[in-house]
């Protein structure tokens, strides 16, 4: 480390690699996960759903925002042994809605693929819920499921 | 008893829906018509259980007998009330002085009929009017924050009704954009289209939103499942806060249950240039909205020299902007600003020396230590005297010098204008009084950690819109989560911040040492950044660099700031981190800045951002 001479007010550190590479010995205060403050995930700590999730984006807000809770939810809470397979109605519902708004839920096959994350998809039954299911988020760490419907530019960057 | 027990179950969900039904009625006729049907909910308790004959049933009629008639009373009573106070209301609006605007025959930007004030007591309206008369969320303003309020509404209760009304003829969009990336698009159209590329390398347009995704305000009322319906061309001249209601600028009144102010702000200007007479505020330019995007483009296209005065954000991102399409074209960019350096207010003195040879490079023709005495025009160019004693010869002048919040409701709606920051005073939890929430650059806050403070950035706008939305759905949290903000001015200036980032605090600022490898492709073909100098991956670094190194320049301390991370104190604890060329570590900063602690050594601090690696 080779402090540098420059005004009190301001001062200016060098560091190479093997400056840092003694483990950090700041302190940080231990992160409450049930802090009602904090920005919460996907699921509240109370097990239901946050609609408001900047993970999901715009699905629970936009024109088909109450087919997309239903459908979701039915999911969420389906104690049944293949997830979600009880849900058919409420996903086709939802389905039908995003088709009447190809703006806003554009109906492309790999971007329904990608956003699969690890879902464990219930139609291993049927062919009814292709896409829909994918579509959806369903694990807790989703990636954007929505189409490019982010706030800022770096959303996706300042994620946190 | 059971049979108690078994008719108070049954009775319960009817008398709920019974009086919803009864209130919405209510309202419905409280406000089209001035006759009320008394005993409306009869209609609707017909179709309530008809218990057949039996002994047992005679106990549950006689209930539901009288929670009808109570129900009907009490309807009754609120609409005749309702009515009276109507009434007095109308004739307190007609008897105040019409306003000097011609309001009345001005056609609207959007193609309806004229919108009622309350539609007039001579007869039952068959349609809905153009504008809600009521709304249960009504969102004043129509940029970032207020489309961050309304999706929080939205996703937090169920089948809201939110209105946006804004000034402005354009579905919200978002600003950073109009400054960075759509002047760097290589599309030719990109001023209609509005589309740029994100950094992930996908595409988007500048609205949040496509038109779809909004319903119209006629069918606010009536949507089942609720919508967001945005009111645009209409600006919010009044608003009573005592009668829960607006009035827009053509005289119609819409009343709310909840209301969020998310004004904005409007571009200063220079008192010299206000001064300086219509000739020169023709070829001036106040940066702010899509329209001023258009207007400079094209302007910037036809004139030989843009002078931006301002040496901020907006003023040193739209020099590099301009700067670097004057590498195909041959318009001379000018920046002047009072500061001694780009950034001068927010970065170091080090570091902004260092961004300033950056912004020169990017093509800018900086002049630092400038301050405007006088603008004129003389022969169809403007004149632009320094107090120096300069003379700077331009076209079109671009002034960036600050946003002056927009607070023209507090006087009607009785509002406190804080004197240090401007902008409305509100709470921690965004609020300003009961029912009425700021958020976005208008909003000057109590920030738990940092204190009172008024921020003008995209991500607060996001941030505070989403909890001004969750606070008027009822979660009553404070601002706790810190926004953050970006800049980028040129390939090689790109930084993220947080918290309170004021060059007037002292500083600490740690830099990796640069190595061949660290150094971004286009520094290495020009010289004079004196990175790369004795590290020992010297010998397989680029040849032709090494050569055009210049001598001297082998000082490590000098113009190396290639990655790091400043840290901004008062107090000893840090209040803003500055992550220079270092991206995907802002959850630490946000931790650090959240914790609030005091840190022996810095140094130690820096280590949780691993600069050295990408």
């Amino acid at each position: 480390m080779s402090p540098s001479e420059s005004p009190c007010k301001d001062r200016i550190i060098f560091v190479t690699r093997e400056d840092h590479e003694t483990p950090s010995n700041a302190e940080l205060i231990a992160e409450d996960p049930d802090d009602p403050y904090e920005e919460q995930g996907l699921i509240l700590p109370n097990g239901d759903i946050n609609w408001n999730c900047p993970c999901l984006g715009g699905m629970a807000s936009g024109p088909c925002g109450s087919q997309f809770k239903e459908a979701f939810s039915c999911f969420h809470y389906s104690k049944e042994e293949v997830k979600g397979s009880e849900c058919i109605d409420n996903f086709r519902n939802m389905q039908e809605c995003m088709q009447r708004y190809p703006e806003l839920y554009p109906q492309e096959e790999d971007k329904a693929e990608s956003n699969s994350g690890s879902a464990s998809d219930p139609p291993t039954e049927g062919s009814a819920l292709p896409s829909e299911t994918d579509s959806a988020p369903a694990s807790s760490e989703p990636e954007s499921a929505v189409p490019s419907d982010s706030m800022s530019p770096t959303d996706d960057q300042t994620a946190s | 008893m059971l049979k108690c027990r078994t008719a108070w179950k049954k009775l319960a969900p009817l008398a709920r829906a019974s009086s919803t039904v009864c209130r919405q009625n209510v309202r419905r006729t409280g406000l089209t018509n001035g006759r009320i049907p008394a005993l409306v909910p009869a209609a609707h308790m017909s179709t309530g259980p008809a218990g057949g004959g039996g002994g047992e049933n005679r106990l549950y009629f006689a209930l539901v007998g009288a929670a009808f008639v109570a129900t009907g009373i009490y309807a009754y009573r609120t609409v005749k009330g309702d009515k009276q106070r109507y009434q007095e209301r109308i004739d307190e609006i007609s008897s105040r002085p019409s306003k000097a605007t011609e309001s009345d025959p001005e056609p609207p930007a959007v193609p309806e009929p004229e919108p009622q004030a309350a539609p007039s007591a001579e007869e039952p309206s068959p349609s809905a009017p153009d504008v809600p008369s009521h709304t249960p969320y009504l969102l004043i303003g129509g940029g970032t924050a207020s489309f961050a309020a309304a999706r929080s509404i939205r996703a937090r209760d169920p089948n809201a009704k939110v209105l946006i009304v804004t000034d402005e003829p354009d579905l919200p969009y978002m600003r950073p954009p109009l400054s960075k990336e759509l002047w760097f698009s290589d599309d030719p159209s990109v001023t209609d289209t509005l589309r740029f590329k994100q950094w992930n390398g996908k595409e988007r347009s500048i609205y949040f939103q496509p038109a779809s995704f909004y319903i119209s305000p006629e069918e606010l009322d009536s949507a089942e499942n609720g919508g967001v319906a945005v009111l645009t061309g209409k600006k919010v001249v009044h608003m009573d806060v005592r009668g829960n209601k607006v009035k827009l600028d053509d005289e119609t009144e819409i009343s709310y249950d909840k209301c969020l102010i998310a004004t904005g702000g409007v571009p200063r200007n220079l008192q010299v240039i206000e001064r300086a007479g219509d000739e020169v505020m023709k070829r001036t330019t106040l940066f702010r909205k899509i329209e001023d995007f258009k207007a400079l483009d094209k302007v910037s296209r036809n004139i030989q020299s843009v002078t931006i005065i301002g040496g901020g954000f907006l003023g040193s991102e739209l020099a590099c902007a301009l700067g670097r399409r004057s590498n195909e074209s041959d318009l001379e960019v000018i920046q002047m600003f009072p500061e001694k350096g780009n950034m001068g207010k927010v970065l170091p003195e080090y570091l902004s020396n260092w961004t300033t040879a950056k912004v020169k490079r990017e093509g800018v023709k900086v002049i630092a230590e400038a301050l405007v005495k006088s603008v004129t025009c003389k022969d169809d160019k403007l004149e632009i005297q320094l107090k120096d004693g300069r003379l700077v010869k331009t076209d079109h002048i671009v002034a960036a010098v600050g946003l002056e919040p927009n607070v023209d409701l507090a006087k009607s709606a009785g509002l406190e204008v804080d004197s240090d920051f401007g902008g409305y005073r509100v709470n921690a939890e965004l609020q300003a009084r009961s029912n009425i929430w700021v958020a976005g650059d208008a909003a000057c806050f109590y920030d738990i950690r940092l204190g009172r403070r008024r921020v003008e950035h995209h991500d607060h706008a996001v941030v505070s819109g989403r909890l001004a939305g969750e606070n008027m759905t009822g979660a009553n949290k404070p601002y706790w989560h810190q926004s953050m903000f970006w800049s980028d001015l040129g390939p090689d200036v790109g930084y993220e911040a947080i918290g309170i980032v004021d060059s007037s605090l002292p500083t600490v600022g740690v830099f990796a040492k640069a190595t061949a490898k660290d150094t971004p492709k286009a520094a290495t073909e020009e010289s004079g950044t004196g990175i790369r100098s004795e590290s020992e991956t010297e010998d397989t670094a680029v040849s032709p660099v090494a050569s055009s190194l210049p001598a001297p320049v082998v000082q490590q301390n000098k113009d190396d700031y290639g990655k790091g991370v400043i840290f901004y104190l008062r107090d000893k604890v840090v209040v803003g981190i500055i992550l220079w060329n270092v991206f995907n570590r802002m959850p630490i900063a946000r931790k650090i800045i959240k914790d609030g602690e005091e840190h022996a050594d810095l140094n130690e601090v820096a280590k949780l951002f691993n600069i050295h690696e990408d």
